[in-house]
């Protein structure tokens, strides 16, 4: 019998993990994501799977650790808040240099320095447009509620294998914290084989696995980062991830994510009892953005407003997407401060179709 | 006529002593004329293939000037990034607890940017074996200021000598870690001479053993010269780590597991 249960959105990436087949976690404590952490060693996987869960002395270790355990061709993840992603941002770089596949989930909160411990959208560049260095690409998925938290760990797991490439749930504290009735899938078991890229142990038959993200050879290191924008652009056309409602008969649109995804939900009610024809588009991929998508819904409208918790930055690519076609702007709270759907449509009103 | 008689003796099977081992590959080294990492490398790969691990066993390769060490041995590695070794190698381990893990650093890598990692990989008590060079200064960037560059000791970063008050004291990482109740078996070693080179090579064996009866963390340093860096040559450089580095780091075992 399919059972529904109530959690916090941390607890459900936990348990979600733990059924996924994870082999190991790394993590240290930050609000507001401890949960994740805390539920894992409450529920032992070691004894219910055999998987590794340890608390590391730092940010740059679990990173660090994620690496070890990737290359070794396990399931691994970490999960952290805004200022701690920001300390792995240098694990990450090399993590896509030496294309290994891992989940690191970031339970966002306000910034910049150590902020607040309040729900924030602030790292949205720092997710999508590489935070490390060098030329290079996380896949980001942005979760609306605790059963998207639940269901995006096996996609990322899924993602992450099949490109070979760290991927980012981002989340931020209000999904992280609250609490809302999932339903998981049933336990997967841990992966028997591993990867053939994997070091493992050289067995007599084949040559060293070396994982590194080093080629001192320039002319070599170029084509390797031919390589692996050959395989972002393989993910840009078949990975992108959506969802648009209420937007057929729409004159204006809300683009928000996660937390502002829900918020919008309840502006866009509020408008629409006012007689004004709004929708939503909802990114789900963060990276790769829906370009094209939101392009499409620009032909149809006549104005779109970003709503995030930030000062403006996924507003950057929903303008890159519309070309000035129609009018875009952006609305925000930020320091960890949450917009009412009544100011929302307000700005609608104000910024898009008053402006 | 007698001479080549002696030669085609000592080419005979029976009678070969020495032999390059199966766990380096062919590959021609980077490491400069004199410098201890060849000599380090070889005698690590040496133990692994007396023991019978190669297929067991996973190396993790720091930054610095033994960055390439990938390239020489024939074990699967990782190249970490600068001083997280320790972290990759926790990793490495706890997801494979059958496989040998061993980490490779030196004293930049080990001693200053990665002595978190160090240190609580030590603490921890993470079933590995770390392998510390110090040659008290860093060798790939250029021969600037280690954290065990000595007091006085110039380098590109301390022209006038490593002066304490502005500039901090040398760091003793191994006496530091012997400390921990992590590590089973710390010691401090040198391959400059044939003698200590079999002194080091019984420590690694040692270490490797210890891990494989799961005894917590082993942890040898190899005192070293950067005569590159030192700006001398090789055997001056040695003569030189004899006088000066050896008083401040003494070699020798500061912890051995009790037996039972």
């Amino acid at each position: 019998m399919e059972e529904y249960k109530l959690m916090k959105g941390n607890e459900a990436i936990a348990e979600a993990a733990i059924r996924a087949g994870t082999d190991g976690y790394f993590g240290y404590p930050i609000t507001p994501q401890s949960e994740v952490m805390e539920y894992l060693m409450a529920e032992k996987p070691h004894e219910r799977t055999g998987m590794v869960v340890l608390q590391a002395e730092s940010e740059v270790a679990s990173i660090n650790m994620l690496y070890g355990g990737a290359a070794a061709g396990k399931k691994v993840f970490t999960s952290s808040s805004s200022p701690g992603v920001s300390l792995m941002q240098e694990g990450i770089s090399y993590i896509a240099g030496a294309e290994l596949p891992c989940l690191i989930v970031n339970v966002a909160r306000g910034g910049p320095g150590l902020g607040t411990i309040q729900p924030g959208q602030a790292d949205y560049f720092q997710a999508t447009k590489g935070g490390g260095h060098g030329d290079y690409n996380l896949i980001v998925l942005a979760p609306a509620s605790v059963q998207e938290m639940a269901d995006f760990v096996s996609l990322s797991y899924d993602l992450a294998f099949k490109y070979r490439n760290p991927v980012m749930i981002l989340s931020d504290g209000a999904i992280g914290q609250m609490m809302e009735k999932v339903k998981f899938k049933e336990q997967e078991p841990r992966m028997k084989t591993p990867p053939d890229w994997a070091t493992v142990g050289k067995p007599a038959d084949r040559g060293p696995n070396i994982i590194t993200s080093l080629d001192l050879d320039p002319a070599r290191q170029e084509r390797f980062n031919h390589k692996l924008q050959e395989k972002y652009k393989k993910i840009r056309e078949k990975e992108i991830l959506f969802e648009e409602i209420d937007c057929e008969d729409a004159d204006y649109a809300f683009v928000a994510y996660g937390t502002s995804a829900r918020i919008c939900q309840k502006s866009m009610q509020l408008a629409r009892e006012e007689g004004i024809k709004v929708g939503l588009f909802r990114p789900i991929t963060l990276w790769p953005f829906p370009y094209e998508q939101v392009t499409r819904l620009s032909k149809k409208i006549k104005g779109m407003l970003s709503v995030e918790l930030s000062a403006g930055q996924m507003v950057e690519d929903v303008r890159l997407a519309v070309e000035g076609k129609i009018k875009v702007h952006h609305y925000g709270r930020m320091g960890g401060m949450i917009p009412t759907p009544e100011e929302i449509v307000l700005a609608l009103k104000k910024q898009i179709i008053g402006g | 006529m007698a001479e080549k008689v002696v030669n085609q003796e000592m080419i005979k099977p029976e009678n070969l002593v020495y032999q390059k081992t199966k766990v380096l590959n062919d590959n021609v080294m980077h490491y400069c004329p004199g410098c201890g990492h060849g000599t380090a490398h070889r005698i690590i790969a040496e133990v692994i293939e007396e023991m019978d691990i190669q297929s067991e066993i996973i190396g993790i390769a720091p930054v610095g000037c033994s960055v390439l060490m990938y390239n020489y041995f024939n074990v699967d590695m990782q190249e970490a990034a600068h001083g997280r070794a320790p972290a990759v190698g926790t990793a490495v381990k706890r997801l494979l607890p059958e496989k040998f893990v061993f980490t490779y650093q030196g004293d930049g890598d080990l001693a200053a940017i990665g002595t978190a990692e160090t240190i609580h990989a030590c603490n921890r008590g993470e079933n590995i074996t770390m392998f510390f060079i110090n040659n008290g200064i860093y060798g790939m960037t250029g021969g600037q200021m280690a954290p065990t560059t000595l007091e006085g000791m110039k380098s590109s970063t301390s022209p006038y000598g490593r002066d304490i008050p502005m500039m901090g004291n040398p760091l003793k990482m191994t006496e530091l870690v012997a400390q921990l109740p992590g590590t089973c078996y710390v010691t401090r070693q040198a391959v400059h001479d044939p003698s200590h080179v079999r002194k080091t090579k019984k420590a690694v064996r040692k270490a490797l053993e210890y891990q494989k009866k799961n005894m917590g963390t082993s942890f040898i340093e190899i005192v070293s010269n950067c005569n590159s860096g030192w700006k001398m040559a090789p055997v001056e450089a040695n003569n030189w780590m004899v006088e000066n580095m050896f008083p401040f780091f003494p070699l020798g075992d500061l912890k051995v597991p009790e037996e039972k």
